[in-house]
């Protein structure tokens, strides 16, 4: 057989169970289609994202599904690239037909495809951070992770009481640090805490000890970085081998115990601000969030064998709004995207949601907490 | 700009440098008995760090290090016998895009038997809160480990290729191949040894960066292309040239940090290397008679 016939032939046979696939689901299913970025930079995000998305699927469609509608997840990994999100966002707005979209995981591709699930008119639940994401509110887009304003008011505090008046700031340039620059620089302003230099690093950036020089030479009395990238595990190193010994403050980024241990030694006394999910065993048994952290965290880690983390979480609180707007609303769309934008009282890993028509995160500055890291574990940080 | 800070500059400069002289190393090994550009080179040292990584939890460090440098090598040998040696046009143009192609399926591999995450080998000597001072600079140890064996693999080689019956007949291989191969050397043996040799010195590197870099599947490529500038500005080939080339680069790195915002570092790298192929295409050290005997 020539060689041409031979791949024609596969080709065929690969598309068969395709086909057949196709016509035996339609109908039947609710396709809910998710970018996360699986790979590349911004894996720490996307890869327990993904494998939240797809444990939560596997659970509800075993327990029967919505209504008697299995549900349909179709991950597509974005590596973190705008470009590859803009691209994979149109395929399934107009070729799967999806019913919503959840991610992407970074606030940059987020922005990139906030203009498209407009146009399609499907409803996008973003797991990225930044407010501009929400603010101001667009119809169909709706995001489950944190403010970063609300990150930056918590990390203003802590330095208030610390008495530190001047801060060096380090963020990565992309979405995310671009989007917590922007605040962190506002609220800190707001404050009365000065800036004295804020530096941009590449979010590929190995060696951030030329920058930190930098900063150090400004005798600042705090560092900030907003991140998250590794990058976020190589500053802290970077600054105890330059013998810079103020706090280092992070952004909710940091809430992977996965940094804390590539930080090692130099990762103790970070101070960051966070979701409840990596104190959840320290929470009491009344706190509205206590039952469903635990069950996440106990699902998560029994399947995956690792640590689960406040981004898996994103997705969680994803689809969790999203099947509970259908659940009220049914399989209308427009009618769904309304039943999303009034739940109330949701309680979520980031949260308890309140949605509204004028905020489509449903969180305040209340679901944050602040840690910081002791003998390489989270613990709450005492408000001194 | 204060003396201390003049100085730690300097010391990160130096640091990045001999990073970058080390994979510009490895692009010349190879580059001299083929007269092609190994675009995987920069994979060599993600596999070594990462196979490092791996066996140091059930080995002690030195071992793991040692085993890693002999796998990637004994990869860099498959990469020759299963490749390029069944090419039926060996052509420059061919070889370079089997590489090509080779980085991307190295990575994937990668992210499919390790995984997405990022990994790091142990300090070798202190922790991540070791510092060293030197005249109100701080370093790490581990750069002045990373120093250290950019100095043995550059006097290593320096030796070998002088010295030894297999580095000269690669040294030959690179000056004129059909000569070479009418005075009984033989060729192919050779391009293997030089695949070998690059992919072991670009494992070494790997394992000696980790601590500092981080080792992920897909932090090859940065670092080759760090490489890739190097060795052209040093003069392709030529192994001083990579250093002295490596240290340029390095150096102006750190200090444009100083001036200009860290994210413009990259457009340094880019810069000089479209000027060195504007105003002297053979590189600083490299000679133009000797790269008008190369395809590439």
């Amino acid at each position: 057989m020539s060689f041409k016939r031979i791949l024609i032939t596969l080709l065929c046979v690969s598309i068969l169970p395709l086909a057949f696939s196709c016509a035996g689901k339609k109908g039947d299913t609710i396709k809910i289609g998710a970018l996360f970025a699986v790979t590349g930079p911004a894996s720490f995000l996307g890869a327990p994202e993904e494998k939240t998305a797809r444990m939560m699927v596997e659970g509800i469609n075993a327990a029967g599904g919505i209504d008697g509608r299995k549900l349909e997840l179709i991950v597509k990994d974005t590596a973190g690239s705008p470009e590859k999100a803009i691209s994979f966002a149109k395929q399934l707005i107009e070729e799967d037909k999806v019913f919503a979209i959840i991610g992407p995981s970074t606030s940059g591709e987020t922005m990139k495809i906030k203009s498209i699930c407009e146009e399609g008119k499907t409803i996008l639940i973003s797991c990225a951070a930044a407010e501009v994401i929400v603010n101001p509110v667009s119809k169909y887009v709706f995001k489950v992770a944190q403010n970063d304003s609300d990150a930056a008011q918590m990390i203003c505090d802590v330095m208030k009481k610390k008495n530190i008046t001047g801060i060096g700031l380090v963020s990565s340039n992309d979405g995310y640090g671009a989007a917590g620059k922007e605040q962190m620089e506002k609220v800190a302003a707001r404050n009365g805490i000065k800036v004295l230099i804020s530096e941009v690093y590449d979010k590929k950036d190995t060696d951030l000890m030329g920058v930190l020089t930098k900063v150090k030479a400004m005798n600042v009395q705090a560092v900030v970085n907003w991140s998250i990238v590794p990058a976020q595990s190589i500053i802290p190193k970077n600054m105890k081998q330059l013998n810079m010994n103020m706090p280092l403050f992070q952004s909710s980024g940091f809430g992977n115990i996965k940094y804390v241990k590539e930080a090692g030694a130099a990762g103790e006394g970070i101070i960051f601000p966070c979701g409840r999910l990596l104190i959840a065993d320290a929470l009491s048994d009344t706190h509205p969030q206590k039952a469903v952290l635990m069950k996440y965290k106990k699902d998560y880690e029994s399947k995956y064998k690792e640590d689960a983390s406040t981004f898996g979480g994103h997705a969680y609180d994803a689809i969790l709004v999203l099947t509970e707007a259908i659940k009220k609303a049914g399989m209308d769309r427009e009618k769904a995207r309304d039943a999303l934008e009034n739940l109330k009282g949701v309680p979520g890993i980031a949260g308890v949601f309140n949605f509204s028509e004028k905020d489509h995160l449903g969180l305040d500055i209340n679901a944050f907490d602040m840690l910081t890291v002791k003998d390489g574990k989270f613990v709450p940080y005492e408000k001194k | 700009m204060s003396l201390e800070q003049v100085l730690q500059y300097i010391l990160s400069g130096v640091t990045n440098g001999s990073i970058y002289a080390i994979v510009a190393i490895g692009f010349n090994i190879i580059y001299n008995t083929t007269g092609i550009i190994n675009f995987a080179q920069g994979e060599f040292l993600m596999l070594g760090g990462m196979t490092a990584i791996s066996l140091a939890a059930f080995v002690p460090l030195p071992l793991a290090i040692l085993a890693a440098v002999v796998i990637t090598a004994i990869i860099g040998a498959l990469v020759d016998f299963v490749f390029i040696r069944r090419l039926k046009t060996p052509s420059v143009l061919n070889m370079i895009i089997v590489t090509i192609g080779l980085s991307i399926v190295i990575r994937e591999i990668a992210l499919h038997v390790w995984d997405e995450k990022v990994r790091s080998l142990p300090y070798f000597t202190g922790s991540e809160v070791t510092s060293v001072s030197i005249l109100g600079a701080y370093i790490s140890p581990q750069v002045l480990w990373v120093l250290g064996i950019a100095a043995v693999i550059v006097v290593f080689l320096g030796f070998f290729f002088k010295f030894t019956l297999t580095g000269r007949s690669m040294r030959a291989c690179a000056a004129n191949m059909t000569a070479a191969k009418l005075c009984g050397i033989n060729t192919g043996a050779m391009v293997t040894v030089s695949f070998m040799l690059s992919a072991a010195i670009g494992a070494l590197a790997g394992c000696a960066i980790s601590p500092i870099t981080q080792t992920q599947y897909d932090c090859g490529t940065p670092l080759a292309i760090k490489g890739f500038t190097v060795a052209i500005l040093g003069g392709l080939g030529n192994s001083t040239g990579a250093v002295v080339g490596g240290m340029v680069v390095g150096m102006l790195e750190a200090f444009s940090i100083s001036v200009l915002p860290l994210a413009y570092k990259d457009a340094i790298a880019i810069t000089i290397l479209l000027l060195i192929l504007f105003v002297k295409p053979s590189g600083l050290l490299g000679k133009k008679e000797a790269a008008g005997l190369k395809e590439f």
